[in-house]
């Protein structure tokens, strides 16, 4: 016998994001039903045992599960079920506009679950050895940054003895320390870019601080090894392509990629919820909410944030359209925004006439003076200078009601200055 | 004499230039956008420490390993030896977040603390 049940809002992934939205909505009187995989909640952020959290939403410095702690405890709610070990494995949406989400779990079997809103903060997968198409053969001893390090945190298993770090985001900065650390030799990252993709302080207290050697604008051309990795080799880039001639090889026995974050978006797509390309999340109005009416999105499934506190802001700010979509008192504009020169995205995608709003950018340049401007219209309402902008370090500006008291398309851009 | 250094208090980054007139003296800092910066780099120049955080195992069945972390930064000088004791330990559980574990390491008044729960 197959069970059904209702909820008001269900969220998809007990991770910062969903823990977030969930105690907004339950500040209502709405109920909710958390759904996460996982046996405990926290997503990725139990695994990261590192500190460096929480500055910006706790004005404190926290590890991963101190925060996740602090989030779970906020969401904790009467009126909030959590379903963990559950997987949520198709979504549609029905006739009269609520939507129906399969579970599956291993202790309560098959459910259904129906419900008037959706907040999907399933987060991201790591892009792997195959999106890169990296040559050479297929032995044991290669992992992605994450996985190695949830076996490292939270299984308790070496990956190996010697390692070459493909990739300098932070997952993988932080996972050089963390080898280090446990007595594992890192022998290098190796960086396609000219410039480190992850946090400047994670460059100096994760690589400078144990002296391990950064190659910028270098790849990866070969993986060798039988049973088990035996070397790498590596080869400076010119212009993109690798210059053979001066390739050098690296022995190790592990090879770690931390190469990029994919939302998670395969739920999303069932649903019909439009995508930004420049995302691989959800196209968003101003209230976070996708193009399909009732279903919202927030956190690494929207877009891949550096900093938790962040991920924390924007969903508390989705928990609050979803209890205003509950009782009918969302409104939204679709005033278009959008981005023009040296800026990857914007998030949302629509701004609301005479309502403050929150923008996140990534920029594609790194430069020590640049500025960001905002026009409406025509007409530059908003301008800031920033120095030392890069792709590793997401922008985030706030325009008042008074800025945006216009219809019409807003554009962003980021002036270098000469 | 100058001496530059990246702030790695928050994930802001800052890129601090600390200055003073020839080899002894107070450094001043500057380039530091909150008041952590210019403590950081004092720290930095005289005394570095980092905040150590590792995992100990456990006789739990769900959790073999629980994270632990320095309750402030420690000196660097005493990191290794701090991670070699922690990895010889067995911890019994229940454990709270915040308990001490290992308490005042090497007289420096830095406690090892659990940075989560660990019901029995």
């Amino acid at each position: 016998m197959i069970r059904h049940e209702t909820c008001d809002a269900a969220v998809i992934g007990a991770g910062a994001a969903g823990l977030a939205a969930a105690a907004e909505i339950a500040k209502h009187p709405f109920r909710t039903v958390v759904i996460d995989r996982e046996d405990q909640r926290g997503g990725i952020l139990r695994q990261c045992i590192h500190n460096g959290f929480g500055l910006r939403y706790f004005k404190e410095e926290l590890t991963g599960p101190e925060y996740a702690d602090r989030v779970a405890a906020l969401a904790e709610n009467p009126n909030t079920e959590f379903k963990l070990g559950t997987t949520v494995s198709e979504i549609r949406k029905l006739p009269d506009g609520t939507f129906e989400l399969l579970l599956l779990s291993a202790a309560e079997g098959v459910a259904y679950l129906r419900t008037r809103a959706v907040f999907l903060a399933m987060g991201c997968r790591e892009r792997n050895r195959g999106n890169l198409a990296i040559p050479g053969s297929r032995p044991a001893g290669v992992f992605t940054a994450g996985a190695a390090q949830r076996l490292l945190n939270i299984e308790g298993m070496l990956p190996g003895q010697s390692a070459v770090i493909v990739g300098s985001g932070d997952i993988g900065l932080i996972m050089a320390r963390r080898l280090r650390w446990s007595g594992v030799e890192v022998k290098a990252v190796v960086e396609i870019m000219p410039y480190p993709s992850g946090l400047t302080r994670n460059i100096v207290q994760c690589l400078n601080d144990f002296g391990i050697p950064l190659y910028l604008e270098h790849g990866v051309v070969n993986i060798a090894g039988r049973e088990r990795v035996q070397s790498v080799d590596v080869a400076p880039l010119e212009g993109g392509i690798p210059q053979l001639d001066r390739q050098f090889r690296i022995d190790c026995d592990t090879v770690l990629f931390s190469v990029g974050l994919i939302p998670e978006n395969e739920l999303s797509a069932q649903l019909g919820v439009e995508l930004n390309p420049a995302t691989g999340g959800a196209v968003v109005d101003a209230n976070l909410q996708t193009t399909v009416p009732g279903v919202f999105a927030g956190g690494n499934v929207l877009h891949v944030h550096d900093l938790v506190d962040f991920v924390s802001e924007e969903a508390t700010e989705a928990g609050r359209s979803i209890a205003r979509y509950l009782d009918g008192s969302l409104e939204s504009d679709a005033n278009p925004v959008s981005v023009e020169s040296n800026l990857r995205y914007v998030i949302p995608n629509r701004f609301n006439r005479n309502r403050k709003c929150t923008f996140s950018f990534r920029p594609l340049i790194v430069s020590d003076a640049a500025t960001l401007e905002a026009e409406l219209n025509g007409r530059i309402i908003w301008q800031r200078k920033f120095t030392w902008i890069k792709p590793a370090e997401m922008l985030k500006i706030e325009l008042s009601a008074e800025q945006l008291n216009e219809s019409g398309p807003l554009v962003f851009r980021l002036r270098e200055e000469a | 004499m100058e001496k530059h250094l990246i702030c790695i208090s928050c994930p802001v980054g800052c890129h601090l230039t600390a200055t003073r007139a020839g080899d002894s003296g107070e450094w001043t800092i500057s380039g530091n956008r909150c008041p952590r910066g210019a403590v950081y780099a004092q720290s930095e120049l005289s005394d570095p420490r980092r905040v150590v955080t590792a995992t100990v195992a456990s006789d739990s069945a769900t959790m073999p390993r629980l994270p632990v972390r320095t309750s402030q930064p420690l000196p660097r000088r005493h990191i290794d030896a701090l991670l070699n004791r922690l990895y010889q330990l067995q911890v019994k559980i229940p454990v709270k977040r915040g308990d001490v574990l290992l308490a005042n390491v090497e007289d420096t008044g830095v406690d090892v603390i659990f940075s989560c729960d660990c019901p029995k």
